[in-house]
């Protein structure tokens, strides 16, 4: 069986849901492999989200808000913007590729770009492979013994 | 009076510091032998395993753990010591979160073997030999302990009832600690003990004004000014994703947090925390901006995992991992 990535997508609530929506009512085409999750803003990211998607069996993960200056709470896109760099540079010290986190500006209206940014980060992701941190992080094998343990 | 306590003291992949800090509760030792029989501290007696072998299960009132479990022997204490003690105690950011050991996690077996080994300037090793487990010699087979490739913290081996954190811990909680067991007045099972739940800025007696920097540097390159919040002034400081409890020992020495505390309560990963934090007071609006101020950072994820990777989210680096999940 070919390798379906799995990506996680955190859109912001004011701008890339709705672009996302827009891209359904559209009935635009895009690949099946993000699963959605709706925050009010692309600033209540937490770089925890990411890791835990990631540590938890995503292959990638997506975070959409509106474009710097258009944040609904002023500067919230702003202080992700300085995050997710951050982020980045420490998911590299971690062997995570740069492709697998990424962070897109997509408003309300940008249904297209939306159907864009998904079908390349999942082609992306598809030709690096699975992440498989659950297993090579040894996470798996210490939560099978703490269950053991526990019956 | 009572019978005394009958407490054992352990050191797996550890530096000592904990062993120490013990000590460093002066002359309140005097008080102590009076509460407790120390049955087991190679450190400081001279123990051998067949000592805790002959003990019985529960045998031990309180055993103080301090070391992470970084090869099979420490593994294997690990073990033993959580079947001889009815209370067993993850002492240290080693038991705790991994440690200083647990930077490890960065490398694999082999990456380490070469550089310790063969490649380490202060090494000479023609031969290029590095340890087996396995070894024959005239007399028989020789054995020594499987050093892993990925550290752990105690609570990923063995079942624990109590952390106490910090590199190492503060002797005042220390103190505390044994008063707390020894008058049997012990918190939830899981709970950290001495220490504080709230974030190392409330104790910190630094002035924060205006948190904005557009770069970093580290602590060696200034003399930071006393009564300003490091951060402020470009240093980077754990304080904000670290628990207090230590008395901002080093932050009054001048010295940033380091984080031995660990994460507040409730938090998943030390680590993305001070991240979020950290990167919210970088003073640039634009991606270059922001770019250029992270370049003054070389090593964002030693920093922010400095006691705590083998206990993050991701628990190692990933690309350096052993394949199968069954190999340690």
């Amino acid at each position: 069986m070919s390798f379906e990535p799995k990506i996680v997508g955190i859109l912001c609530n004011w701008c890339s849901y709705t672009g996302a929506d827009l891209a359904g009512t559209s009935r635009m085409k895009y690949l099946p492999n993000v699963r959605v999750v709706r925050v009010m803003c692309s600033g209540r990211v937490d770089p925890t989200f990411v890791l835990k998607a990631l540590a938890e069996g995503a292959d990638g993960v997506l975070i959409a808000g509106c474009h710097p200056g258009d944040c609904h709470y002023d500067n919230g896109n702003i202080k992700t913007m300085r995050r997710m760099p951050l982020l980045e540079k420490m998911l590299g010290q971690f062997g995570i590729e740069p492709e697998r986190v990424r962070l897109e500006w997509v408003s309300a209206s940008e249904g297209e770009k939306f159907k864009e940014v998904v079908d390349d980060m999942t082609e992306k992701i598809r030709k690096l492979g699975p992440l498989n941190a659950l297993n090579k992080s040894g996470v798996a094998k210490i939560r099978a013994e703490t269950r053991k343990e526990v019956a | 009076m009572a019978e005394k306590l009958k407490v054992g003291a352990y050191w797996a992949a550890s530096c000592g510091g904990c062993d120490v800090s013990t000590l460093d509760i002066h002359e309140k030792i005097l008080d102590l032998i009076q509460l407790v029989d120390f049955v087991f501290w190679p450190v400081a007696m001279d123990f051998k395993y067949k000592d805790v072998e002959a003990m019985e299960d529960g045998f031990m009132d309180l055993c103080l753990f301090n070391g992470a479990i970084r090869n099979e022997e420490n593994e294997h204490m690990a073990k033993l010591l959580r079947k001889k003690s009815k209370v067993l105690v993850a002492f240290g950011s080693c038991a705790h979160m991994g440690g200083i050991p647990g930077l490890a996690n960065f490398h694999n077996r082999d990456e380490i073997f070469q550089y310790v080994y063969k490649d380490s300037p202060s090494i000479s090793n023609p031969d290029s030999i590095v340890p087996q487990t396995k070894y024959k010699v005239d007399e028989g087979e020789i054995e020594i302990p499987e050093f892993y490739n990925t550290v752990k913290s105690l609570d990923q081996v063995v079942d624990v009832d109590y952390y106490v954190p910090g590199c190492p811990p503060a002797p005042h909680q220390i103190w505390g600690v044994l008063e707390a067991v020894a008058t049997n007045n012990l918190p939830p099972k899981g709970s950290v003990v001495g220490a504080d739940d709230r974030a190392l800025c409330e104790e910190c007696p630094r002035e924060i004004s205006e948190r904005c920097v557009d770069g970093f540097i580290r602590p060696h390159m200034k003399i930071p000014e006393k009564d300003k919040c490091l951060v402020e002034q470009g240093i980077f400081c754990m304080g904000s994703a670290t628990r207090a409890g230590c008395g901002a020992r080093c932050i009054k020495c001048n010295l940033p947090c380091r984080g031995c505390y660990g994460p507040l309560p409730g938090v998943m990963d030390q680590g993305a925390k001070i991240c979020s934090a950290l990167a919210s007071v970088i003073k640039a609006d634009t991606p270059e901006g922001v770019q250029k101020v992270l370049d003054t950072l070389p090593d964002p994820a030693g920093y922010f995992y400095r006691f705590g990777l083998p206990k993050s989210l991701l628990h190692r680096r990933l690309d350096n991992a052993p394949e199968s999940p069954d190999e340690n």
